[in-house]
């Protein structure tokens, strides 16, 4: 299968200017590709860069160095050089997140927080509600909560409707942060199933996942991020920051 | 993304001062249509200024502003004739005031506030115009038995969701937004931000919002841009910027909004 995803020579620090500059960096020449269909889990212990690489894919951190390659189609684009309109057409289209925590948008019901992205990609709200109320249905969110606020579910409700808000639109990139820290054995196995569907269709995956069992049940190889990590550290200090 | 696409309004270095005080320098961007900006920064940023030069409610010492009409042309604004201007706000733009007794009339009925705008685009039909500003109403969530009544009537979160139907009702492509959400109670802001939220992305438009308020930046635009002692310090996707902010001021801004 074709690189669905490339990063090279990428790196991050931040500068903490409340902190009198203190600056602390986080990982350096982080590289690695994922092809289309493949599932990449980025190991090292909890504090390491996992969600920073993440972030950075998804354009939410931005990168002091290097180069993010996302293909779609016949297309390329390097995330760390896209303009806002550009990272924004690429979240539409190109790559999916699900985040460690649903972020609650005041007075939108459950259905429509999962709904919405498909929505905003152009899907008629009728049919991406009746795809959500499916989705939602496999996580075993019961009916009668879907049309409830999400902000007063429980943690596991709320990231099942996480999942769901990032799993129901059909992009070629998916990256999961953590996707099931708080859930039980079952409703891991759902969401490990959505996981390998997400592969048999071609989705390439990178994936911070702490659970052993799911680890193993859906990742083709795993990326050590510790490296990367020792390689920010030595550069600090060769800078002297 | 089409990226032949031309942009809706485009800054080119505004730079506005009072008598030696620089109220905005050097000010440039690209607004898209459907794309929502955010203008953040604290009292005295220039946040303001940059929206009332955007409407040309204050007239700029540089710079320009460009808009592209609907019939395709990208026009410098200052070149147009006064009519055209006043056309431009009526039917194009929209202005959301903080406070909507600026852009209200107060005596007379919220109807007519709504009906209004319609006849000025020439819409003569009595029944039509009553009917255009009832579903209005209702879209901003105010009970239709209340079109008679004047606003001076209604609460502040009503009087501001009159604003914004009146500004709606001609369709405009693009809206500026003063704070509209300052000086409401938590939960009417909750309310209105939810309003906004909807009418902006099923219509479409294209906005500039400015705000101190970091949370209703998040909630409603794409992009920010952050603003001090009159200049652009930091700009890019919101949620970059709120949650990886560059400059100092911009951290310490991100870092003072309170997490209930």
């Amino acid at each position: 299968m074709s690189i669905a995803l490339e990063l090279h020579d990428v790196a991050k620090a931040f500068t903490m200017h409340l902190r009198g500059g203190a600056r602390l960096s986080i990982v350096a020449g982080v590289a690695f590709s994922v092809r289309a269909g493949e599932c990449v889990v980025l190991g090292g212990r909890s504090g390491v860069g996992k969600s920073t690489i993440l972030k950075m894919i998804f354009g939410n951190y931005r990168c002091d160095r290097g180069q993010i390659l996302v293909r779609h189609g016949t297309e390329t684009s390097d995330v760390v050089a896209a303009t806002p309109r550009r990272m924004l057409s690429l979240r539409r289209r190109t790559i999916g997140y699900v985040s460690q925590f649903l972020r609650a948008v005041p007075r939108v019901p459950a259905i429509d927080v999962v709904a919405d992205p498909l929505v905003a990609s152009g899907a008629p709200r009728e049919a991406a509600r009746q795809a959500a109320a499916e989705l939602l249905t496999r996580l075993n969110i019961p009916a009668p909560l879907w049309d409830l606020l999400p902000a007063t579910f429980s943690g596991g409700e709320q990231q099942r409707v996480n999942i769901a808000r990032g799993f129901l639109p059909e992009l070629p990139i998916l990256l999961l942060d953590e996707p099931t820290a708080s859930l039980d054995a079952a409703n891991c196995a759902a969401v490990r199933d959505l996981i390998i569907e997400k592969k048999r269709r071609g989705v390439a995956i990178v994936a911070a996942i702490h659970d052993e069992t799911l680890r193993n049940a859906v990742a083709d190889r795993i990326v050590d991020i510790t490296p990367f990590a020792a390689a920010a550290g030595a550069i600090a200090a060769g800078v002297g920051a | 993304m089409n990226d032949e696409e031309q942009p809706l309004l485009i800054a080119e270095g505004l730079t506005k001062f009072y008598g030696r005080q620089v109220a905005c320098r050097n000010v440039s961007f690209s607004l898209y249509e459907g794309e929502v900006m955010a203008v953040v920064g604290e009292s005295g940023s220039g946040k303001t200024t940059l929206l009332r030069l955007l409407s040309m409610q204050t007239s700029a010492d540089a710079g320009r502003v460009l808009y592209r009409m609907r019939d395709g042309v990208t026009r410098d604004l200052a070149t147009l004739t006064e009519p055209e201007r006043r056309f431009l706000a009526r039917t194009d733009w929209g202005f959301v005031h903080q406070d909507p007794a600026l852009g209200l009339r107060m005596s007379v009925s919220g109807g007519a506030n709504v009906g209004e705008r319609l006849m000025a685009v020439g819409w003569r039909h009595y029944g039509n115009i009553r009917r255009t500003a009832t579903d209005w109403l209702e879209r901003v969530e105010i009970d239709p038995l209340r079109i008679d009544d004047p606003p001076s009537t209604y609460s502040g979160g009503m009087r501001q969701r009159l604003q914004i139907a009146r500004n709606l009702v001609t369709q405009p492509r693009l809206i500026l937004m003063d704070e509209p959400t300052g000086g409401l109670d938590v939960s009417v802001q909750a309310r209105l931000l939810d309003l906004l939220r909807g009418l902006v992305g099923d219509l479409k438009l294209s906005a500039v919002v400015v705000t101190h308020d970091l949370a209703v930046a998040r909630l409603l635009s794409h992009r920010i841009v952050v603003m001090k002692g009159g200049e652009v310090i930091e700009t890019g996707l919101t949620d970059q910027v709120l949650d990886d902010p560059r400059e100092p001021h911009t951290q310490l801004l991100a870092a003072s909004v309170l997490q209930p």
